[in-house]
């Protein structure tokens, strides 16, 4: 069933980040003899970075671009998988990094690659009750890939964050509603105490993230009373270049809907971030008026699906952040050894 | 560094603040509890600029304990906007890129470990200015 708030909520602001370091995928083929491509590169940590200073890099950027006071912002969630700390939450960090504390909620979601879309639902019905002013939502991940396995292709690192508020605070893009759609589907999981996380090949594809998404998707729509074409963009998570593309497809998009928000071949899957970074990518370049579908999906399995309506205001708010591609294009290519030094696989 | 002791300093550390003197206006990072210039008690916390210029830098090959994995990397003096100078690493940069004179921000980074199991410090450096 459609989630409609009782108030009109919309994203006040939003930042991106992604680390500057890529891997080409031709690399991963040249060390283990492959010859897949799912996508050109991915972005790689530096080795002082973590899904902790992606999440804080991104929740600055947020606050640029909402210009608000971060005292106003009463709860701060992040969506990640790649949690630095087992027991002890990223989300103070970066709450008092940016100096939301400590009258502010704070805590780590997991929902595999939707838990940032998993905080937007819980920041949308806080910030919608009036239990707070501003609620941030946050998806980051430094993603795992087992060397060789077909995910160390495309595992990536980056993340975005978004800041809601209500009306009548200005906002750049109202939510219309939001549908959920969650299922006990084992396509993907990493055990406690597990470096790598395994997955189910082939199963993977349409029982999980085409079910899921395209269920979420047309479910919004129906509930709406929309069709692809009230759309002018719409975004999918993004494993690889392929499934977004097929889903886009199968429910009725073209790829002029999709493409400002296709960031996985440049990128990579970034997991928690990856549908929250091919929104920012989608509002880099929208225009009032624009109707915007975002479908996550996170394996285990499920997929949120919101409709957004961008206003006015996403034209007169002068950036103080970069855009997304300001972060594609910056860029420095690494070799598979160093890669290997940068996400820990060396024994020493 | 101890965990109190890192605790005690997140606040300024995460958000570059530091402290001014109201006698004087002699700004400070890390805080100081007298003001060096006038000798004044009277210090106020000053959220410092998080843009500045490459006074000086030099490149680290051989670190000193703690800091082994991220060598080799850069330690640069940056004079900030505002006047204040600041020790600093400069990251997102290789050493043969490095000027004197160039302008860098601040970036939120991971600065030191406490082994696989402690706690993990983070806190500001410096990267070219991302536009």
């Amino acid at each position: 069933m459609i989630m409609k708030t009782v108030n009109t909520v919309g994203i006040v602001g939003y930042g991106a980040y992604i680390p500057m370091n890529r891997l080409r995928a031709s690399e991963v083929n040249r060390v283990w003899g492959g010859s897949g491509t799912p996508i050109e590169e991915k972005s790689v940590t530096a080795m002082d970075e973590d899904a902790v200073t992606i999440a804080v890099e991104c929740a600055r950027y947020a606050v640029k671009r909402g210009k608000i006071a971060p005292k106003d912002i009463g709860a701060v969630y992040v969506g990640t998988e790649s949690k630095p700390y087992a027991v002890k939450p990223c989300g103070t960090i970066v709450a008092e990094s940016i100096g939301a504390t400590p009258n502010v909620m704070a805590a780590d979601y997991e929902f595999a690659c939707k838990a940032g879309t998993e905080a937007f639902q819980t920041c949308i019905g806080l910030v919608s009750s009036g239990m707070v002013r501003y609620a941030m939502a946050i998806g980051a991940d430094t993603a795992q890939g087992r060397p060789a396995d077909a995910l160390e292709y495309t595992a990536a690192c980056g993340g975005a964050a978004y800041i809601f508020g209500r009306k009548p605070d200005r906002t750049i893009a109202d939510l219309e509603g939001s549908y959920s759609f969650v299922t006990d589907t084992p396509d993907f999981w990493r055990r406690g105490r597990e470096m790598y996380p395994r997955h189910g090949s082939r199963f993977t594809g349409e029982p999980a993230y085409f079910h899921h998404v395209i269920s979420a998707a047309k479910g919004l729509m129906e509930e709406l009373g929309t069709e692809p074409g009230d759309f002018t963009y719409a975004v999918f998570h993004q494993p690889n270049t392929k499934f977004p593309i097929k889903a886009a497809r199968t429910i009725g998009f073209g790829m002029d809907a999709i493409k400002p928000g296709l960031v996985v071949p440049f990128v990579g899957n970034t997991y928690a971030g990856s549908t929250l970074l091919g929104l920012a990518a989608t509002l880099d370049v929208a225009s009032p008026g624009d109707r915007i579908l975002a479908v996550s999906y996170g394996s285990g399995a499920g997929s949120d699906a919101f409709s957004f309506i961008v206003q006015d205001e996403i034209a007169n708010n002068p950036r103080l952040d970069p855009p997304v591609s300001v972060f594609i294009n910056r860029k420095r290519y690494i070799d598979y050894s160093l890669y290997s030094k940068l996400r820990g696989k060396f024994i020493k | 560094m101890s965990v109190p002791r890192y605790w005690r300093e997140t606040r300024y550390r995460y958000r570059l603040i530091g402290e001014m003197c109201t006698e004087c206006g002699a700004i400070f990072f890390p805080r100081r509890a007298v003001c060096l210039k006038c000798g004044s008690v009277e210090l106020e916390e000053y959220k410092l600029k998080e843009i500045g210029t490459v006074a000086t830098w030099t490149t680290i090959r051989n670190p000193p304990e703690g800091y082994e994995k991220y060598a080799p990397y850069i330690v640069a003096l940056v004079e900030l906007d505002d006047g204040v100078m600041v020790l600093t690493q400069v990251v997102d940069i290789e050493p043969e890129e490095m000027k004197t004179g160039m302008r860098v921000e601040a970036a939120f980074r991971k600065v030191k470990e406490d082994g696989s199991s402690g706690i993990i410090e983070y806190g500001f450096k410096f990267r070219p200015i991302i536009e």
